[in-house]
């Protein structure tokens, strides 16, 4: 078991050093093509570099060899008020001014570097886009291996006496799926927490997975997935939703008409508006907060190895320095990621467990007590 | 698309609704219930385990006690037995003693009286022995005297003499 996680480990590792070796090498495209463009101004620009990576694109871009972007071509699927339906290959899109019938990428304005069109009287307008981005794509394999693996768990359950001891990936499972039910559900939410493990198992591995496999730098993973707002809108809205929907009535009664001098809430609900608000800011805390750390993650990464081509012009000792520098650091922050990818798993799934064990107070108790879990 | 970082994507929203969805369907409804039921059997089946391993050695304690007390019980079984065998033997032996020096005392007793009797038989008979030798012997001396005429004559008057004297 233990050699089976440490060979897990182990490879996490190597991938992170693999992902130095590609992201350099991405850079060095990047910035090689910021060279030819610009000639005349010397200047990286390490910035748009960074947020094109943790923001979304048409394709999955690998690396520029040779002066040709080896890149897989994703489908573009979008419906256009005008010609309905469009469904094609993110290649046709690969030059910054070809366009596939109408359509094309915007390179500035309001949509910049989104797919648009122009409607008839020649203002750019986008269409309902639902293209499997490179997120996209990166989502729906993260959430088809996810399925793969805990469903083939349950079939070991399934299939096996459930006496026997287990080992390698369903034993690695067992713990994880055991430390969240007995340590997480248990006393966060107290009795019935049986109804909401299996809410709380699934969005744990799923954060999980999708901040492992933004770690890994090669194809299927490397996409910046939990560090993307509309990815943990949707975890934070299925948890409120899922608090929101299983709340006992002191909850409701604590929201709408709480303990406090009548004034404050009877003409005026003064009082149960702040209450409103704070059932919306605990699950947009949890947005955020996925967000923002995986995305700063994903920068602090790259921003160290961009040190590297940064002080390539300050001349060769500086430079070798600063390698060793942005290596060592780019090192240490990739270890640190890998324990923040189960941090905000974890966290993410503790808040919404205590979340939903707030929301279940019984008749008679003050949520402050409970709140001080927090 | 570095369009601003904060605004959500309609695709990637679309897709991400899709996926999870599936994902939180497929895993709440045939994953994780089965995992977690199968643990919590496990679970149960381990806790029974040792709850039933502890009675067991509770059970084991109970009888190695219980054959301590019928070994404690039997060897003081076997220490009075013993006890009481040697005191009846001894009053056994006492009696048996008792009995042969009575029975020795006896017997000497008897075999004294029938000493006794077999000797004063003995005496009796020597004394008819002697009595008829003694008639025999004073008939010898009487023929051998009586052998004259006169002196039977003599005799025969003494003798009347004697009687009527008498």
């Amino acid at each position: 078991m233990l050699k089976r996680t440490n060979n897990i480990i182990l490879l996490f590792t190597l991938s992170l050093l693999l992902s130095f070796i590609n992201v350099s090498a991405q850079d060095a495209s990047t910035l090689a093509v910021a060279e030819t463009n610009t000639e005349e101004t010397t200047d990286i620009n390490v910035k748009e570099m960074i947020m094109s990576h943790i923001g979304d694109s048409y394709e999955w871009h690998f690396m520029k060899w040779k002066d040709k972007d080896i890149s897989i071509p994703l489908p573009i699927i979008l419906h256009s008020k005008e010609s309905g339906w469009n469904i094609f290959l993110s290649s046709e899109l690969h030059n910054p001014n070809s366009k596939y019938n109408q359509f094309y990428i915007a390179q500035e304005g309001k949509h910049a570097g989104k797919i648009v069109e122009k409607d008839s009287s020649g203002a750019e307008i986008a269409p309902f886009d639902i293209s499997l981005t490179k997120n996209a794509t990166s989502l729906v394999l993260t959430s088809i291996l996810l399925i793969v693996i805990v469903m083939s768990v349950a079939q070991f359950y399934k299939r096996r006496d459930s006496m026997s001891t287990s080992k390698g990936l369903v034993g690695l499972i067992e713990i994880v799926v055991t430390f969240i039910v007995d340590e997480v559900a248990k006393p966060s939410i107290g009795k019935e927490y049986q109804r909401f493990t299996p809410f709380l198992l699934t969005i744990f591995f799923f954060i999980l997975l999708n901040n492992l496999m933004g770690l890994i730098p090669i194809f299927p993973g490397g996409a910046n997935v939990t560090g993307n707002i509309a990815v943990t809108l949707v975890l934070a809205l299925t948890t409120f939703l899922v608090v929101n929907l299983t709340g006992s009535k002191a909850y409701y009664k604590d929201i709408f008409w709480p303990d406090v001098p009548t004034w404050l809430k009877a003409p005026a609900p003064i009082m149960p508006l702040i209450e409103i608000i704070g059932t919306i800011t605990k699950p947009f805390a949890l947005m955020i907060r996925l967000f923002a750390n995986i995305t700063a993650g994903h920068s602090i990464v790259l921003g160290l190895t961009s040190v590297i081509f940064v002080t390539a012009k300050l001349g060769a000792a500086t430079n070798g320095a600063m390698t060793m520098v942005a290596i060592l650091f780019g090192i240490f922050i990739g270890l640190l990621e890998i324990l923040v990818a189960f941090i905000q798993a974890y966290i993410f799934t503790l808040l919404s467990a205590v979340f939903i064990g707030l929301a279940r107070t019984p008749e008679g108790e003050t949520k402050e007590s409970v709140q001080t879990i927090e | 698309m570095s369009s601003s970082l904060l605004t959500p994507d309609t695709g990637l929203l679309f897709w991400m609704l899709i996926s999870f969805g599936a994902v939180l369907f497929i895993l709440s409804k045939f994953g994780f219930p089965i995992i977690t039921k199968a643990l919590d059997k496990r679970k149960k089946y381990i806790d029974e385990s040792i709850l039933a391993a502890e009675m067991a050695y509770k059970k084991l304690e109970e009888v190695k006690t219980d054959s301590e007390k019928i070994i404690a019980s039997a060897k003081d079984e076997h220490a009075h037995i013993i006890k009481t065998a040697t005191q009846r033997r001894d009053i056994i032996l006492e009696k048996a003693k008792e009995e042969a020096a009575k029975e020795a005392k006896h017997i000497v007793e008897v075999a004294r009286k029938q000493i006794n009797q077999e000797k004063e038989a003995a005496l009796s008979d020597m004394r008819r022995e002697i009595a008829l030798l003694s008639v025999d012997i004073a008939e010898k001396v009487l023929r051998k005297n009586l052998k004259e005429k006169d002196e039977q004559m003599d005799m025969i008057s003494r003798l009347v003499d004697e009687i009527n004297l008498s």
